[in-house]
């Protein structure tokens, strides 16, 4: 990892709470905390703990009360909802637990959704999709609708999807949360893949330690605050 | 991909409901259309009348009749271009519910003033020479099988007895708007038996119709009339042809208004049962919609998904609404024939149809759309699974 010690989202004393009526739940209190480029994190933690709110954060789908998050030199917390949008589409790719397609599409629509938002061509677009597919081992389910699909064959669709627009970061809440232990297997591997041969940065969120195994860093979360003493491989 | 094609795929899921709420708009543009088209028919003699054209009857009630003897007069009045005399004879075809309007005028002078009615040169001659003639319009032609040369027998009801006529013509609208449900007879014939039973009503009209060369001047002219027979034994109302036809319509006013008002509320349902399908699709997709806007694709993006399913359903209904109006108007047209001499749909009201629609569609989308716009993407994200 050439850059490994230049931090590619960088969060400073980054607090949330949720109101639930008059009352407060605090979330994440004081989290300080460096990921560097090209790193593949697993952020691990009991229910309840606040890991999909930290990553909701980190990827700019939710808001945070005080603190800073920076990724890639930006401080998004200061970024407006447009913007946010506009950032995400072209710096962020998901992995949700659901595979979270859209019914109605085929594989090959799923994954050219993200990008209809930019100004690629329709020859252009088919290009990136049918290389995302051939990524994931899809090419010949590219008209198949998600319902068509097994879960392990949704959810490749669903990182197609995410590295389509080729971001830098990946975010993944549970991506094997909802799969038998051979397609998570080959799920884990194909994360792996992008991180060691296309250098994304992967957050993944994971309560299967088997999975937590293929990141570099394991980080846990406590109650809101992160655990200092975090296990590292390599 | 275009964002079109997901709408329409969205469109297609739920094909019952969909389908459904599209027959639901169908059946209320339909209703609105043939309500409007009903309300149209009901001013048509209104719209039919000319503005050259002066109705003279007595002013204590059109049951009075008038003299024949202010023929002369009101023809030497200035501005005056031709008089025709006409009453209300009333006569039943065979059966009470044959209701067919018919007159007795003074056929030659009636031709001129009506210039509407289009009649074959030879037809015209042979009804004006032949006392006991009747000529009737296409429709009422059509309606009864009647061809020239039939003879026609009418009961009368002002006037009692059996009447025969021998039918000479049928004229034909030169507009649309023209009636053609028509018949009319000799005057002559009617006085001279009138003579002979009841004297005292014969040398009489209902009214006196009254051809102008001028619009502008139609006050000053029913001025004039009304001023000639004042203090006389008759005296005169006189008015245009449309004012006339319009103190009919007045009376049915209240009827009409309750119409026009039900078409509006059949809109208004409608709304409501598209808005109900659209807040329950757009409730389903947040997790969709929090996808998207995961994705990148901003709150714009997911109003057009949200109005544009919407406006399909609504145009999709429109279309079949039109298209089914359509025969639906014909066939009312032919059932009321004799009540609604002109049943026709109308342009404006298939604009409104369009509009009723757009707006119906537009409306539904708002409150789902708003909603769906305006969630957090992470509270729509945690509705999923
Ligand atoms: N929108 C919200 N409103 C109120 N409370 C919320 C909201 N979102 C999250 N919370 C609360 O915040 C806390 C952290 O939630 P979060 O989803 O981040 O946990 P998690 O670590 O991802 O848990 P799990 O492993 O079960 O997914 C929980 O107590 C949750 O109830
Ligand atoms: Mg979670």
């Amino acid at each position: 990892m050439e850059n490994s010690n230049q931090p590619i989202v960088t969060i400073r004393n980054l607090t949330k709470s949720y109101r639930r009526g008059i009352q407060v739940i605090p979330v994440l209190e004081h989290i300080n905390f460096d990921i560097p480029e090209g790193e593949f994190l697993a952020l691990m933690g009991p229910s309840g703990s606040g890991k999909s709110t930290l990553l909701n954060l980190i990827a700019g789908i939710d808001k945070t009360d005080t603190g800073t998050i920076m990724v890639g030199g930006l401080d998004i917390t200061s970024m407006t909802e447009t913007e946010l949008a506009r950032w995400r589409a072209t710096n962020v790719g998901f992995i949700f637990q659901f595979y979270n397609l859209i019914p109605v599409l085929t594989a090959f629509e799923n994954v050219e959704l993200p990008l209809l938002l930019t100004w690629l061509s329709r020859k252009e677009r088919r290009d990136h999709v049918e290389m995302a597919l051939q990524m994931v081992g899809l090419a010949d389910r590219m008209d198949h609708y998600p319902s068509q699909l097994s879960g392990g064959q949704q959810q490749r669709v669903a990182i197609a999807r995410a590295i389509v627009t080729d971001p830098t970061l990946l975010v993944a809440d549970e991506p094997t949360g909802d799969l038998d232990r051979i397609s998570a297997e080959e799920i884990l591997e194909l994360m792996a893949r992008l991180n060691r041969e296309f250098g994304k940065t992967i957050i993944m969120v994971t309560h299967d330690p088997h999975a937590a195994e293929r990141a570099h860093i394991i980080r846990k979360l406590e109650k809101g605050i992160l655990n200092a003493h975090s296990q590292t491989h390599l | 991909m275009h964002i079109l094609k997901l709408i329409f795929r969205n469109a297609l899921r739920h094909k019952l409901r969909t389908a459904l709420t599209i027959l639901g708009i169908t059946i209320a543009i339909l209703a609105f259309g043939i309500l409007r088209t009903l309300v149209n028919a009901w001013y048509s003699g209104v719209e039919a009348s000319s503005s050259t054209r002066l109705i003279s009857r007595n002013s204590i009630s059109l049951v009075f009749s008038l003299p024949l003897s202010y023929k002369e007069k009101i023809r030497q009045i200035p501005g005056v271009k031709g008089v025709s005399y006409a009453i209300w004879f009333n006569g039943t075809y065979i059966s009470e519910k044959n209701f067919i309007p018919n007159f007795a005028v003074e056929p030659k002078t009636f031709l001129e003033l009506y210039p509407e009615y289009l009649l074959p040169e030879d037809r015209k001659t042979a009804f004006i020479r032949d006392r006991k003639s009747a000529i009737a319009g296409r429709k009422v032609a059509e309606r009864f099988q009647w061809k020239v040369g039939d003879t026609i027998i009418l009961k009368g009801t002002i006037f009692p007895g059996t009447w025969e006529f021998v039918l000479r013509g049928i004229y034909y609208g030169a507009e649309r708007s023209a009636d053609e449900t028509q018949l009319f007879f000799h005057w002559n014939y009617l006085n001279e038996r009138l003579k002979k039973t009841t004297p005292r009503r014969a040398d009489q009209t209902g009214v006196y119709i009254i051809g102008i060369d001028d619009p502008d001047q139609a006050a000053e002219i029913s001025e004039a009339i009304d001023k000639t027979f004042k203090n006389s034994l008759a005296e005169t109302l006189t008015e245009t042809e449309k004012a006339f036809q319009m103190s009919f319509v007045t009376m049915t006013q209240a009827i009409v208004t309750v119409i026009q008002f039900v078409s509006f509320l059949v809109i208004i349902i409608i709304m409501a049962v598209v808005a109900n399908t659209m807040a329950m699709t757009a409730r389903e997709r947040i997790g969709e919609y929090a996808i998207m806007k995961t994705l990148g694709f901003g709150g714009w993006h997911i109003a057009i998904l949200i109005l544009g399913e919407s406006l399909i359903i609504t145009i999709t209904g429109c279309v079949f609404g039109i298209i089914l109006t359509f025969p639906t108007a014909e066939y009312f047209g032919k059932t009321m024939g004799s009540f609604f001499p002109v049943f026709s749909v109308s342009v404006i009201t298939i604009f409104l149809d369009i509009a009723a629609a757009f707006f119906v569609g537009l409306l539904a989308a708002v409150f789902p759309t708003w909603r769906a716009v305006r969630i957090q993407i992470a509270d729509g994200l945690r509705r999923i699974g």
